[in-house]
């Protein structure tokens, strides 16, 4: 049970989560996620640094929080479990895009609808309103 | 003699399509390892839950305006308490890879330690989490008290839960590696502890970001 044998056990198929070959050196390894750490700590910080500031137009700020918090969850995508284009990755990839198109659907849709929901239910309040003039 | 000749010229495939990528691995056929067949069964389970947290996202997204009448997101969140609460998860988030890394070097004092590191910022987390909530029931501000407040507790409750039982399985894991050293079976179930926790932290960054950070600018 040496550090050679962990090496060797992974020239095989690769396993969400494994990292990059050319990570098999500790060091690698450790410089990976090290950069990865200083990324998203950066995002965190831009993230928490643009609320309430005046550098942006207040009505983008949300936009800008929202684009910072996608680039940070590719971050720990790609740094922390590892998942990349290579052709070993590509049924996890294959899952990932199956679960983002889901979430996707999921969160636009439900958004979508009860925006018309609430704009439909106006209706009838509105239409009492007109009687109570009379 | 054989009937097939694989490197006849003009028959072989040097991408072997179909048949997993090149590289030193492109000799082996057959069934994957069970080592990926778990990791890749987990990996499904974890996009399942993703799925799962987008139903609680979409619910605090549509309800997030509907406080009937009491307080909003503005008024009740702390974002220095959060921020803290994303620090300890970025650096356990680290850690867990740190350990990972001791783990494949198989030192075990090493792992124990960036292990131990993991469980104790988890623990933080957690804690701040539960002092957070507490504090908002203590003020009549519960889960009851709006439709609002209801999908805040369910959604951020969820993830706090799963970092609870993340913390229990660190735990056992530890415990295992010490009894019974780097066994293959604890090995797979140490890599589906990683991937667990590195997806906790994928939610969290969701979470900040959606419940505390958009709804609280001022």
């Amino acid at each position: 049970m040496s550090a050679q044998h962990s090496i060797s056990q992974r020239y095989g198929p690769v396993a969400p989560g494994d990292r990059l070959r050319s990570e098999d050196e500790p060091a690698a390894g450790v410089l990976g996620y090290l950069i990865g750490f200083c990324l998203s700590v950066l995002l965190t910080a831009a993230s928490f640094g643009v609320v309430g500031t005046h550098l942006i137009w207040a009505p983008g700020i949300p936009v800008a929080l929202a684009v910072l918090a996608v680039a940070q969850m590719g971050v720990h995508l790609v740094f922390f479990l590892h998942i990349n284009s290579g052709p070993d990755h590509t049924n996890n990839i294959l899952a990932l895009a199956f679960g983002a198109l889901s979430i996707t659907s999921s969160i636009s849709g439900s958004l979508w609808i009860m925006y018309h929901l609430n704009h439909n239910m106006m209706a009838p309040k509105m239409m009492t309103d007109l009687h109570m003039q009379h | 003699m054989s009937a097939i000749a694989p490197n006849l010229p003009g028959t072989f495939d040097p991408h072997r399509l179909g048949h997993r990528g090149a590289g030193p691995e492109a000799a082996d056929y057959g069934p994957a390892p069970k080592r990926v067949i778990v990791a890749y069964g987990f990996w499904i389970f974890l996009l399942s839950d993703f799925v799962m947290f987008s139903g609680f996202f979409a619910a605090y997204a549509v309800l997030g305006r509907s406080t009937a009448g009491g307080p909003g997101a503005r008024e009740l969140f702390d974002l220095h308490n959060v921020a803290i609460e994303t620090i300890c998860l970025l650096v356990s988030s680290f850690s867990c890879g740190m350990a990972s890394i001791a783990v494949d070097a198989r030192k075990m004092a090493l792992a124990q330690f960036w292990l131990l590191l993991t469980a104790a910022l988890g623990v933080a987390f957690l804690g701040l989490e539960i002092h957070e909530f507490v504090g908002l029931a203590a003020q009549g501000d519960g889960p009851q008290r709006s439709a609002f407040l209801s999908a805040f507790f369910t959604l951020v409750g969820c993830h706090g839960l799963h970092v609870a039982v993340g913390l229990l399985w660190l735990g056992m894991t530890m415990v295992q590696f010490s009894a019974r050293g780097f066994a293959p079976n604890l090995l797979r179930r140490f890599k589906c502890w990683s991937l667990f926790w590195h997806a906790l932290d994928i939610i969290w960054v969701a979470v900040f970001t959606v419940v505390y950070l958009i709804p609280g600018n001022p």
